[in-house]
């Protein structure tokens, strides 16, 4: 993570620095906020999705695993299991690359929770299921094919 | 919501498995009513929040594409048999809901 973030962190006390962090430019609101904005999971191409994710030339890795059908026998419902290997993961991203809005859903792991998720997504039709992770500040991304032979999502 | 949340919560080895399964219609805003040839309007799970013991565990965000009674499986390790997990929503109308479990 940033250096000058971090410190801004320590030397602050009491609530409200994260605020005062974000109002003095030090913290863009989206670093800021837990989960990512709304914007995100509205864009409709995955550059946007990973802009708005504050995701920029995440690095290939094969230390994240995606489970996912090589062919979904029902694009409404397709089963996405993505485990980070990468130390320090804090959040995880799942993309379906070929839907009209990518972004399709985004977690951000605390506490002790590991950076495991599982979950069922709408396909619209055969395209890579691409998983990005943020570990120690930086991001990190693989992809599967999953492939479709009913779309998922409706119309 | 025709029926509640639900949700389970196990200890495997050190690390409490949890399991939710949530009740909604996920509409994208994209569907078309086959009768009426309407769109259906948007109407899904936006943000998600897991506690264990008050603290919490995970923040998610939803579009559209998440399926149907969406599906949540997620790790914790520290937590404990008998540690409580609470499990929120909000969709995009303001609608929520609410599960607890404890660690079995």
């Amino acid at each position: 993570m940033n250096a000058l973030r971090r410190n801004v962190l320590k030397g602050a006390a009491g609530a409200g620095t994260v605020a005062v962090a974000v109002a003095a430019g030090l913290l863009k609101p989206t670093q800021a906020l837990a989960a990512a904005p709304r914007s995100a999971f509205e864009a409709k191409s995955v550059g946007d999705a990973m802009k708005g994710l504050g995701v920029s030339a995440p690095a290939d890795s094969k230390d994240i695993v995606i489970k996912a059908p090589d062919i979904a026998e029902n694009g409404a419902v397709v089963p996405v299991e993505v485990s980070s290997g990468i130390a320090g993961t804090t959040a995880i991203a799942i993309i379906a690359e070929k839907n009209a809005t990518p972004l399709v859903a985004e977690f951000d792991l605390m506490g002790g929770t590991q950076p495991f998720v599982s979950t069922r997504i709408k396909m619209g039709q055969t395209a890579l299921v691409r998983a990005v992770v943020t570990a120690g500040g930086k991001s990190y991304t693989a992809a599967k094919e999953v492939k479709v032979t009913i779309g998922g999502c409706g119309g | 919501m025709a029926e509640p949340m639900r949700i389970r919560a196990t200890m495997a080895g050190d690390v409490a498995d949890v399991k939710v399964l949530m009740n909604h219609p996920m509409e994208t805003g994209a569907r078309k009513d086959a009768k009426t040839g309407q769109l259906v309007p948007a109407h899904y799970i936006t943000n998600v929040t897991a506690t264990v013991n008050g603290a919490k565990v995970l923040e998610a965000g939803f579009s559209g594409g998440v399926s149907k009674n969406p599906y949540l499986g997620f790790k914790v390790k520290g937590p404990k048999a008998g540690d409580k997990v609470v499990v929120n929503w909000v969709d995009n109308t303001g609608d929520k809901n609410t599960a607890e479990t404890t660690i079995g």
